[in-house]
């Protein structure tokens, strides 16, 4: 392959292998209408890249390890945002930035987890320029704001020229990084159900610092307690298998019973148990599990409390 | 065309014949304004590049103009094309802030955005802040907490924090720990930068713009 000189392929961060077969000069679409996105992902849909804020994209690209030779640009699509109420759930544009959903008045009333999530992404940079949506599709193990959506039991509405369809967040993904959508379709939005008056919820992030950190361990849950019961739980957590996971097993010890500390503990070595983390760059699989059912213990005790 | 030949050589990716011979999306009359226009459905849609795009930038008020590739981040266009330096390159991965800028009154990375996604938008780098002879509040405010020692991170540091008082005119501490957490000082002039944040919000940090 012809290695082209430029400024911007020099000084790429040290131990990063050049992709050998990237494009150093991809092209880049930039659609403002939604039916244009659709007509050209319907032409074009399983070679070109869909890019939104950039910030986990970008990072690649600038490191040379992201192969793609055609980038659909859809930050100037203006349908792909807002926060709409929908009575029972509120509906986010993927395009919402983590920015716009910590200043969101109906977030911080109907989904306080997902302001919570929101404001341990990155930093104020990347809260002003990563979107939910970007959070969704990069299909990262460790986005911050899915074990919210997964907790919330939201949905995911997609696009494309052949219609739209909703898919439960829970069943969103297939694998690592992959998903259920198509090449020529798009996430358009994400549905999230609103906390009940009678749910309390919960988000945790472990990092390695407050800011900038991507998670060792990350968990969102909503939990109903009637008489000392709880009457219903559902906890989702992330960085401890290769997607985004709830915790079936947990949840179903924790269904019904009363909250003693006997439980509790339980709960904590259940869980522990039930999640598939592995050692990586970030943390261990042992210090993954004994974290992960640590911070579950904290929501109890909250919950408890 | 050059860019064509170049393109098939590698033996990946599209050329622009290729593809346009692939997709059956047709070709318009190419326009002078840093893309061309491809027809998806009837509707015209903005194609860039390959091969180096004209493009206009709004930095600090003035229109710049540059010729650059279509993956050229905004920082590299920045420092590369148009002699503002101020924006340092450090980590190129959106992490540690040096090459902070304000879009459209929100601080961003400019390693992250795309030099042809910041057009038609308002960009303020460190060369925009200081107001004829004068230093910016946030600036002097530097200065005068030595809020800096190797100086590297400190543009993108000056911007983080005029952007970040724009929003917080009177910050408590903990929001200005949290507010700065997207720049990173590798010489751990933090409690000086703290400081010199203090005093600019004293002194309004957003007077002179």
């Amino acid at each position: 392959m012809a290695t082209v000189r430029s400024p911007t392929t020099e000084g790429r961060p040290y131990g990063v292998q050049l992709s050998t077969t990237m494009s150093l000069d991809p092209t880049v679409q930039s659609p403002q209408t939604l039916a244009d996105v659709y007509g050209l992902l319907s032409e074009r849909g399983g070679a070109v890249k869909i890019i939104a804020g950039g910030t986990d994209l970008m990072v690649l690209m600038n490191a040379h390890m992201l192969d793609a030779a055609e980038f659909l640009d859809i930050w100037r699509v203006d349908e792909l945002r807002g926060i709409t109420d929908e009575g029972d759930a509120l509906r986010i544009g993927a395009l919402t930035t983590y920015t716009q959903l910590i200043k969101s008045e109906l977030i911080q009333q109907h989904a306080p987890s997902l302001v919570a999530a929101s404001r341990t992404i990155g930093a104020i940079q990347i809260q002003n320029r990563g979107t939910i949506g970007g959070n969704i599709v990069n299909a990262s193990p460790a986005g911050d704001s899915l074990p919210v959506l997964a907790a919330y039991d939201a949905e995911v509405e997609i696009g494309s020229a052949r219609g739209t369809r909703t898919v439960a967040f829970n069943q969103f993904y297939t694998g690592y990084r992959r998903s259920v959508l198509e090449p020529d379709e798009l996430v358009l939005a994400v549905r999230v159900p609103k906390l009940k008056e009678s749910e309390r919820d919960f988000f945790w992030k472990v990092g390695t610092r407050r800011a900038q950190a991507i998670s060792k361990t990350v968990m969102a849950a909503k939990a109903q307690i009637s008489d000392g019961r709880i009457s219903s739980i559902s906890i989702g957590v992330g960085s401890v298998a290769p997607t985004v996971v709830r915790a079936p097993k947990t949840e179903h010890l924790l269904t019904g019973a009363q909250l003693t500390a006997t439980l509790m503990e339980e709960a904590r070595q259940i869980i522990a148990q039930e999640i598939t983390p592995i050692t990586d760059l970030r943390s261990t699989e042992h210090y993954r599990r004994t974290v992960t059912g640590n911070v579950l213990l904290k929501f109890l005790r909250q919950l408890s409390s | 065309m050059q860019d064509d030949d170049k393109m098939n050589e590698k033996g990946s990716g599209l050329s622009r014949r290729t593809f346009l011979k692939v997709s059956g999306i047709s070709l318009s009359v190419p326009l002078v304004m840093g893309h061309r226009v491809i027809k998806v459905s009837g509707a015209e849609v903005k194609v860039f590049g390959p091969g180096k795009v004209p493009i206009q930038l709004t930095i600090n008020g003035k229109n710049l103009s540059a010729q650059v590739e279509p993956r050229v981040t905004l920082l590299d266009a920045l420092r590369n094309e148009l002699d503002l330096t101020g924006a340092k390159r450090v980590c190129d991965r959106a992490t540690c802030g040096s090459c902070t800028v304000i879009i459209d009154g929100k601080a961003v990375y400019a390693c992250a955005v795309l030099a042809i996604e910041a057009q038609g938008k308002s960009i303020t780098t460190v060369e925009g802040l200081m107001q004829g002879e004068n230093l910016h509040p946030v600036q002097q405010a530097f200065i005068d907490n030595d809020a800096q020692q190797c100086g590297f991170c400190t543009p993108g540091f000056v911007v983080a924090c005029k952007a970040f008082l724009d929003k917080n005119p009177n910050p408590t501490p903990e929001q200005v720990k949290k507010g700065l957490g997207g720049n990173l000082c590798r010489c751990g002039t933090y409690m000086g930068v703290r400081a010199a944040v203090a005093q600019a919000a004293q002194k309004g940090g957003r007077r002179n713009g």
